[in-house]
């Protein structure tokens, strides 16, 4: 620690540019885990908000289409339901349609909407925060994301081409999203209408109301669901609740190609705090042989380096992630997906630190190999 | 100073309890290189210096004078013979004793000093203190120390403040401030002008007398000899008086 602490004020300029890089990359990386989280947020917190264990899909059903193919029959919840393992289950119903929204002031905007058909009296009836809960056949309960673009309680929202029209009656006061587009639920039965493209005054199809995209598993308490075993029973495909993420329209390759990016960033900031010790320890090689000509021992000399390696990169980390909130903070504020979240950024952080002291140690092994003898003059 | 391979060996004249402490080279031989470029730098070298006594070797560039100073520092493995501080062989220790012996024992002062670019001159001595683990007041105290080779008014200079000769005293107050037992010398005048160069080894022979320390200076400089209690000379790896 003596010589590190001595060694860091006087070559600042040096460790500072180093940390400068490494700071522009803390930056970066909480951009992009905000982004990340962001776009989990914009892509599947409809889902993350439901209280299931797992869902249930028409048997055969692949993971990245499966809420946009997928229809069960009522009848395979029940089966479902009557299993030891399962405390609950029911029929979900999930579709994404174009609609517009009048105003109070009589003003039209379009709007896209996410409609999940539950049952009012199920497990999955959302708690509202604000308005009426579920129960009117008409009546919609809204993501908050809904209201904040502009839309109030009482509003009226018409499905394009059906013309059916739905009343805000309620929020749930945080925000549900899937697929980027803002969930509203309604009343099972008022979705399979929807479903099966019955208008106003319409009659559904046979069948309709028998109809819904996925069974909803709540697994009984202090169990786990034998998937697999239901799925033989029930004739269906069951997937863990995460797992159906994957079902999010462009959710997997939003997040894939941000994870790519960003596990990018990780190397690079190993790649750059080991290339900087390399040289560093390269630039002081004669130095160093002389320290250990003086009997400092390796461990003295590399644990000298590794506190260096652990101060800038704690310090330019936190700097930059200071940054990168800030800079965040204004996002937040835009259309952007995006959203600042303490856990993933404590692990960015300290992937970032961690990495970057594995660079360090692998480019101070070089210590090891200076010889002391160089510090003779008739040596160098 | 004569130089001829048929002289006593340098040690010849002391005998009984004197031998024991101090710096003792028995027989050694070191070649470097392989196959048909080896050389012989120590062939059966013979040297004892007391504690307190200030021994230069002279000789020619290439002669063995620098693989001295590495075998006796403890720097190298000798191919044969043995190297004992006040008494124990460090030759065979392993690299881990060595380096023990040589923050704890062995002081160097280097050409140019070489000092640690980021240290302060006081800070040098203090470095010195932490590489081989002494608290305060277990060793010299570096601002008396440094006052007493005339460097405490530059304590707070970094070598590139100082001028070379400066930079020697720092170098010769870090390597005295553990206290060491033996004082390696590595051509302290090379960089130094005449006068600066009558100053650092007027320096080094008082110190090896105040501190009771066994000194080898190895150099080029015959100008600076008059300050040492004796006079070794290298040819082709063997000293001789």
């Amino acid at each position: 620690m003596f010589l590190a602490w001595r060694e860091l004020v006087f070559a600042r300029a040096r460790f500072g540019l180093m940390g400068g890089v490494v700071a522009l990359i803390a930056i970066l990386v909480v951009l992009l885990s905000g982004l990340s989280s962001g776009l989990v947020n914009d892509g599947v917190s409809g889902l993350q908000r439901l209280p299931v264990t797992a869902f249930a899909f028409a048997e055969g059903t692949k993971t990245d289409s499966a809420f946009s193919r997928s229809t069960v029959n009522v009848n395979q919840a029940r089966t479902w339901k009557g299993r030891d393992d399962v405390g609950d289950a029911v029929p979900f119903g999930n579709m994404l349609v174009n609609a517009k929204v009048t105003t109070a002031a009589g003003a039209q905007t379009p709007i896209d909407l996410a409609l999940f058909g539950v049952d009012p009296g199920s497990f999955l009836a959302p708690a509202v925060s604000d308005g009426a809960g579920l129960g009117d056949p008409d009546g919609i309960v809204v993501s908050q994301t809904v209201l904040d673009d502009g839309v109030a309680i009482g509003d009226t929202v018409v499905i394009d081409r059906l013309g059916t029209r739905l009343k805000v009656i309620g929020t749930t006061g945080d925000q549900r999203t899937f697929g980027h587009v803002d969930v509203a639920y309604l009343p099972l039965r008022t979705w399979q209408q929807v479903h099966a493209g019955a208008g106003p005054g319409d009659e559904a199809r046979e069948g309709a109301y028998e109809e819904a995209t996925a069974i909803a598993l709540r697994a009984r308490d202090g169990n786990e669901i034998d998937l697999s075993g239901g799925d033989a029973a029930a004739g269906t495909t069951s997937m863990t609740l995460e797992d159906s993420f994957g079902a999010s329209p462009g959710y997997t390759a939003e997040i894939s190609t941000l994870t790519l990016i960003q596990v990018f960033l990780y190397a690079i900031s190993a790649l750059v705090v080991g290339t900087f010790f390399t040289v560093w320890t390269i630039q002081r090689k004669h130095e160093l042989a002389v320290v250990r000509a003086m009997g400092a021992s390796t461990g003295y000399l590399m644990r000298d380096t590794m506190i260096q390696a652990t101060v800038i990169l704690t310090v330019s980390t936190a700097v930059g992630f200071l940054m990168g909130v800030g800079g965040g903070a204004l996002l937040t504020t835009t259309p952007m997906p995006f959203a600042l979240e303490a856990g993933p950024l404590v692990v960015a952080a300290l992937l970032l630190v961690g990495l970057g002291l594995a660079g360090a140690a692998a480019a101070v092994g070089r210590i090891v190999r200076v010889d002391p003898l160089a510090a003779l003059g008739g040596q160098r | 100073m004569t130089t001829s391979h048929t002289s006593p060996r340098p040690d010849s004249r002391r005998t009984g309890a004197e031998e024991r402490g101090g710096l003792r080279v028995e027989g050694v031989t070191l070649a470097l290189g392989d196959g048909d470029a080896t050389v012989t730098a120590l062939d059966d070298v013979h040297l004892h210096v007391a504690s307190g006594e200030f021994v230069a070797v002279v000789g020619p560039s290439g002669s063995g004078k620098s693989s001295l100073l590495a075998v006796a520092g403890a720097l190298t493995t000798p191919d044969t013979g043995r190297v004992l501080l006040d008494g124990v062989d460090i030759s065979r220790a392993s690299s881990r004793e060595k380096a023990r012996h040589r923050r704890e024992r062995i002081g160097f002062v280097f050409q140019s000093g070489n000092l640690i670019p980021a240290l302060t001159a006081l800070d040098q001595l203090r470095f010195a203190l932490d590489v081989a683990g002494r608290r305060a007041g277990d060793g010299h105290d570096p601002r008396e120390l440094l006052d007493r080779v005339g460097m405490g008014h530059r304590a707070g200079h970094r070598p590139h403040q100082l001028s070379g000769g400066e930079r020697q005293r720092v170098g010769i107050a870090r390597a005295l401030v553990t206290r060491p037992a033996v004082l390696l010398v590595d051509e302290p005048t090379a960089a130094l002008d005449r006068a600066r160069s009558d100053d650092i080894v007027t320096l080094l022979a008082h110190e090896t007398h105040e501190s009771a320390v066994a000194t080898i200076m190895v150099t080029h400089d015959h100008d600076v000899l008059g300050h040492c209690d004796r006079v070794l000379s290298m040819v082709d790896g063997r000293l001789s008086e």
